[in-house]
C-alpha cells in the first residue's frame, strides 16, 4: 500500500483520537476550578462533592489525553521525517516550548491535585486546579500556533534547503493563530458544556441529587450559551481569513467550481470531482458565498477549476465536514437558548432534558469535523504553498507503517472502549449514594 | 563553547534527567509483580510513584521536543530509523499510563490482573529498548549518505545492544528498589532493601562489561583519550555505584538514591561525552554521521530556545522538587484510603 496514504491514515487516527479527550480537559478543568473555588470560599459541602464527582471523570479523561499525546509528539519524526527536517527550525521549537512551558506544569500538578487533598489547604488545592486549567490552555496555545504555521507559514526564510526562523513574533502572533486558537478553545468549551449539561440532565430525569445537578447544569449552560454564540461568530471571522489565505479550501468546502462574482451558497450539493461539477445541487442563495468568504456580496470567489487539479483538496470531505460543523453549531445555539429560557423549570422539561442527554456526542462530532475540514482542506500541502504532503513522508518501508497503523487501531480501539466505559460508569453514578 | 555544543550537552542532559526520574518508575513497575505479595502491597508500590510518574514522563516529551527544535535532522533520522522500536516504546508507555489510572477503577480480579501485566510490560519494554537503542546509537547506525538508515529492528539486537539493554534494565531496577525502600516500611521495605543488595553485584558486572565492550564496539573512548580529564566521569559513576551500596547497608536510603541517580546520569554522560560532536554516528562512513553541527537549527532558533530553557527548566525543577517534597515520607494505609489513589 502507498506509504503516504498509510501515514496520513495513521496520523489522522492518532490526532483525532487524542482530540476526543483534549476538549473536555480544556473546559471541564475550568468548571471544576470554579466549583472547587466556591467550596474553598464558602465552605458549602455540595461544591466539594461536585468537585469530586466531576473530578473523577476529569481524571480518567485527562489520563487518556496524556497517553495519546505522547505518540503524537514523536510521529512527526517517525512518519514525517522529511517534513521534520524541513520545518524543525520553526515547528520543532513550538512543540518544545509547549513541553517545557505547559506539559511539565500540568503533569506535575495533576499528581499534586490527585494525591494532595490532605496535604494542601482547600484554597491551595483549588489554586492547583486553576493552574492545571491554565497549563492546559497554554498547551493548546502552542500547538495551535504550530498548526497555524502549517496552514499559513510566516516569519521564515528558505535557507539551507529548509524553512528557517526569521521572525519569532510573526509566527506567534499571526492572525491565523489567534483566530484558530479562539475558535478551537471555544469549541472545546462547547464540548465540555454539553457534556456537563447532558450528564446532569440524565440525573435530573431520574430525579436524583437534584440541587447538585441543577447547579452543575447551570454552570454548563452559561458556558454553553456564551460559547455557542461566540464560536459561530468567531468561526465566521475565521472563515473569512481562511478564504483569504487558502482560497482552495473555501472553494472545496463549498464545492464551488467556476470563478464568479456574487458567488451563490448552495444549501445542498454532491460534488463530482472527476467531471469538475456537482451531481446535484439546490437551494442556491445568490451572493452568500461571496459574503461568507469576504464579507462582501459582490466579491469574486475563485472556483476550483482555476486551481491545477493536483492542487485541489478533496472536495467531498471538505464539503461534508463543513456542513456538519456549521449545522451542529446552529443547533447548539438553539439548544442553549431553549435551556436559558427554561433554566428555572428544568425538572418540568423532560423532553428538553432527554434531548440534552442525547446531544452529548454532537459537539464531539462537530469538533472532529472542524479539524477534518482544516486538515483535509489543506491538502495536498503539508505546509501550505511550501511543501507537499507526498514529499514529507519518511523514507521507510510501508510495511512498517501498515503494522503500526493496525496496532494503533487495535490499541486505541480498546483504549477508547474501556475509557468511555469508565467515564460513563462514573457519570451515571448517583453522587448522593457515593 | 559554541551554541551547537551547548545544545548538544543540553540534549544529553534532558535524556539523562528522563532516565534519572522515570527510571525508578520503570524499575518499580518491573519489580511490581515480584515484590508486591498481595493487593495491599501492590497498591503501596503503585502509589509510591503515583503522584510523580506523570511529571517524570514529561522529561521524555521534552527530550524529544528539544531534539526536534535544536537538531531537526537528528530528530528526523533518529525516530524514522528506529521506527519499530520507538513505536513499541510508545505503545508500552500508553499501557503503563492507563494501567495506573484504570487498575483500581473496577474491583474485579481479572481486570486488576490485566492491568498488573500492563504495568509490568509497560515498564520492562521501554527500560530495555531505550538501553538497546542508545547502545546502538553509541555504536553507530547504518546511515547512508542520503540520511536514510538501512537497518531493521532486529539489527539492533546485537551483542553490544543487548548489553546496553541489560545495563539500563539493571540501573532502573536498582534505582526503583532504592526508591521503594524509601517509600515503604515493614516487610516490603526489607524486601526492597534486599532486592537492591542482590541486584548490586549484577549491576556492577554489567556496567564493567559495558565499559569494556564500548572499547571494542564503539569509538566512544576517542574523546576520553584525547582529553584524559574526562575519565573523571567514569570514575565518579563507579564511585557513586559503590557509595550506593554503602548507604544501603547503612540504611541511609536517601543518600543511596542520590548515588544511584548519579550512576544513571554518569552512565548516560559516559556515552554523550564519547559521542560529541556526533549525535548519530554512521556505521557506514563517518562522513554520513549526523552531528551537532550539521543537524542544528539556525542560530536564531537555538538562541530563542536557550532563553526558553533557561527560563523554564529551573522553574520545572523547582516545582517538581516541591511535588517530591509534598509527597515525602512513606506511603501509608491512610494514603491508600484516598478515593483518588491508584
Ligand atoms: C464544537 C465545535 C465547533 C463548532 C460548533 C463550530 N466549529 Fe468551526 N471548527 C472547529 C469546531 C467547531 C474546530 C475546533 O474543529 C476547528 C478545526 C481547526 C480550528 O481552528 O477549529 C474548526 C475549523 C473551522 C474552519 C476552518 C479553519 C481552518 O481551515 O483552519 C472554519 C472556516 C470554521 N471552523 C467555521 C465555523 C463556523 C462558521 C461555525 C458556525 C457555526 C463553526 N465553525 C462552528
Ligand atoms: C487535534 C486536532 C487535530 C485533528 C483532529 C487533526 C486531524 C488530521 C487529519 C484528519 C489529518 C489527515 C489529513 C489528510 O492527510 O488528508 C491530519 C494530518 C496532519 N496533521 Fe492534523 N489534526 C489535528 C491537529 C493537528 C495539529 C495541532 C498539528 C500540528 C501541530 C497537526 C499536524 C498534522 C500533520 C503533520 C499531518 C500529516 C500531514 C498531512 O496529512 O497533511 N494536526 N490531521
Ligand atoms: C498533532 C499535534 C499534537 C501533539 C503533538 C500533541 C502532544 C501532546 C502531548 C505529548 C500530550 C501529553 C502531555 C503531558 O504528558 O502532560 C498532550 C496532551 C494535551 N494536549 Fe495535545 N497534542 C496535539 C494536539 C493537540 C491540540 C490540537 C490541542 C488543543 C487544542 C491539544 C491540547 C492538549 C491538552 C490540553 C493536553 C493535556 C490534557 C489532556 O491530556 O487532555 N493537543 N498533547
Amino acid at each position: 500500500m502507498d506509504i503516504v496514504l498509510l501515514s496520513r491514515l495513521q496520523f489522522a487516527t492518532a490526532t483525532m483520537f487524542h482530540f476526543l479527550f483534549v476538549p473536555l480537559t480544556l473546559g471541564l478543568s475550568i468548571m471544576i476550578a470554579i466549583m472547587e473555588t466556591r467550596y474553598a470560599v464558602t465552605g458549602d459541602k455540595i461544591y466539594l462533592s461536585m468537585t469530586k464527582f466531576w473530578g473523577k471523570i476529569f481524571l480518567i479523561n485527562f489520563g487518556l489525553g496524556i497517553v495519546t499525546g505522547i505518540t503524537l509528539e514523536f510521529q512527526f519524526g517517525t512518519n514525517w521525517s522529511r517534513y521534520s527536517a524541513f520545518v524543525g527550525d520553526i515547528f520543532g521549537s513550538l512543540l518544545a516550548i509547549e513541553a517545557t512551558a505547559a506539559f511539565f506544569l500540568e503533569s506535575t500538578l495533576i499528581g499534586i491535585w490527585i494525591f494532595g487533598w490532605r496535604k494542601l489547604s482547600p484554597k491551595a488545592h483549588a489554586a492547583v486546579m486553576w493552574l492545571i486549567a491554565g497549563a492546559s490552555t497554554l498547551s493548546a496555545v502552542w500547538i495551535i500556533i504550530a498548526n497555524s504555521w502549517m496552514q499559513h507559514p510566516v516569519g521564515y526564510v528558505l535557507r539551507n534547503g529548509r524553512a528557517e526562523l526569521s521572525d519569532f513574533s510573526a509566527v506567534v502572533f499571526q492572525k491565523f493563530a489567534v483566530l484558530q486558537f479562539l475558535h478551537t478553545i471555544s469549541a472545546a468549551y462547547i464540548v465540555s458544556a454539553f457534556f456537563v449539561m447532558g450528564v446532569s440532565a440524565y440525573h435530573l430525569l431520574k430525579k436524583q441529587s437534584i440541587t447538585f445537578f441543577t447547579r452543575s447544569f447551570k454552570i454548563g449552560l452559561i458556558f454553553g450559551l456564551i460559547f455557542s454564540i461566540f464560536t459561530a461568530i468567531e468561526g465566521d471571522m475565521h472563515g473569512v481569513h481562511v478564504s483569504e489565505v487558502q482560497p482552495a479550501k473555501l472553494a472545496a468546502m463549498e464545492a464551488h467550481w467556476e470563478t464568479a462574482r456574487r458567488a451563490p451558497l448552495t444549501l445542498f450539493a454532491i460534488p463530482d470531482e472527476k467531471n469538475e461539477r456537482n451531481f446535484v445541487e439546490f437551494g442556491a442563495i445568490p451572493g452568500l458565498l461571496s459574503f461568507l468568504g469576504y464579507h462582501d456580496f459582490n466579491a469574486e470567489v475563485k472556483g476550483l477549476k482555476d486551481f491545477p487539479r493536483e492542487e485541489r483538496p478533496p472536495v467531498l470531505i471538505s464539503l461534508f465536514s463543513f456542513r456538519t460543523m456549521v449545522g451542529l453549531g446552529t443547533l447548539f445555539i438553539l439548544l442553549t437558548i431553549i435551556g436559558w429560557l427554561r433554566r428555572n423549570r428544568l425538572l418540568e422539561s423532560p423532553l428538553y432534558l432527554k434531548a440534552m442527554v442525547l446531544s452529548i456526542p454532537l459537539p464531539y462530532v462537530a469538533i472532529e469535523a472542524g479539524w477534518v475540514l482544516a486538515e483535509v482542506g489543506r491538502q495536498p500541502w503539508i505546509v501550505y504553498g511550501l511543501m507537499k504532503t507526498s514529499d514529507a513522508v519518511s523514507p521507510i518501508a510501508s510495511s512498517q507503517v501498515l503494522v503500526s497503523l493496525i496496532a494503533f487501531i487495535l490499541i486505541y480501539g480498546l483504549l477508547g472502549i474501556t475509557g468511555f466505559y469508565l467515564i460513563i460508569k462514573n457519570a451515571v453514578k448517583n453522587p448522593a449514594r457515593g | 563553547m559554541d551554541l551547537q555544543g551547548i545544545w548538544f550537552f543540553l540534549w544529553g542532559l534532558l535524556w539523562a534527567l528522563f532516565f534519572m526520574t522515570d527510571g525508578f518508575d520503570f524499575g518499580i513497575g518491573i519489580l511490581y509483580p515480584f515484590l508486591g505479595k498481595n493487593d495491599f502491597e501492590k497498591r503501596i508500590m503503585i502509589n509510591s510513584v503515583g503522584p510523580l510518574w506523570n511529571g517524570n514522563e514529561v522529561w521524555l516529551i521534552t527530550a524529544g521536543g528539544v531534539t526536534f527544535a535544536a537538531f531537526p535532522l537528528a530528530y528526523a533520522i533518529m525516530f524514522s530509523s528506529l521506527y519499530s522500536g520507538l513505536m513499541l516504546i510508545l505503545f508500552a508507555l500508553i499501557l503503563r499510563g492507563v494501567a495506573f489510572e484504570f487498575r483500581g477503577k473496577i474491583d474485579k480480579k481479572i481486570w486488576r490482573n490485566f492491568w498488573d501485566i500492563s504495568i509490568f510490560a509497560g515498564s520492562l519494554v521501554p527500560a530495555v529498548l531505550f538501553g538497546i537503542t542508545f547502545a546502538n546509537i553509541f555504536k553507530g547506525l547504518p546511515i547512508e549518505q542520503s540520511g536514510v538508515s538501512s537497518g531493521s529492528f532486529f539489527d539492533l539486537l546485537n551483542f553490544y545492544g543487548i548489553i546496553g539493554g541489560l545495563l539500563f534494565l539493571l540501573l532502573f531496577l536498582f534505582h526503583g528498589s532504592v526508591w521503594l525502600a524509601i517509600k515503604t516500611d515493614g516487610e516490603l521495605h526489607e524486601r526492597s532493601k534486599s532486592t537492591a543488595l542482590v541486584l548490586w553485584p549484577f549491576l556492577l558486572i554489567i556496567a564493567l562489561c559495558f565499559l569494556g565492550a564500548s572499547w571494542f564496539f564503539t569509538k566512544l573512548y576517542d574523546n576520553y583519550l584525547a582529553n584524559p580529564i574526562l575519565f573523571f566521569d567514569i570514575l565518579l559513576t563507579v564511585a557513586a555505584l559503590f557509595a550506593a551500596r554503602f548507604f544501603i547497608k547503612n540504611d541511609d536510603f536517601f543518600k543511596a538514591w542520590f548515588s544511584s541517580a548519579i550512576v544513571i546520569l554518569g552512565s548516560v554522560f559516559f556515552g554523550i561525552i564519547g559521542l560529541y560532536p556526533n549525535m548519530l554516528p554512521s556505521s557506514i562512513n563517518t562522513d554520513f554521521s549526523v552531528t551537532a553541527y550539521n543537524a542544528a537549527s539556525s542560530p536564531l532558533t537555538l538562541k530563542i530556545m536557550l532563553v526558553v530553557v533557561i527560563m523554564f527548566i529551573p522553574a520545572v525543577i523547582a516545582y517538581q522538587a516541591w511535588a517530591y517534597y509534598i509527597f515525602r515520607g512513606k506511603v501509608t494505609k491512610e494514603d491508600l484510603s484516598y478515593e483518588e489513589s491508584y
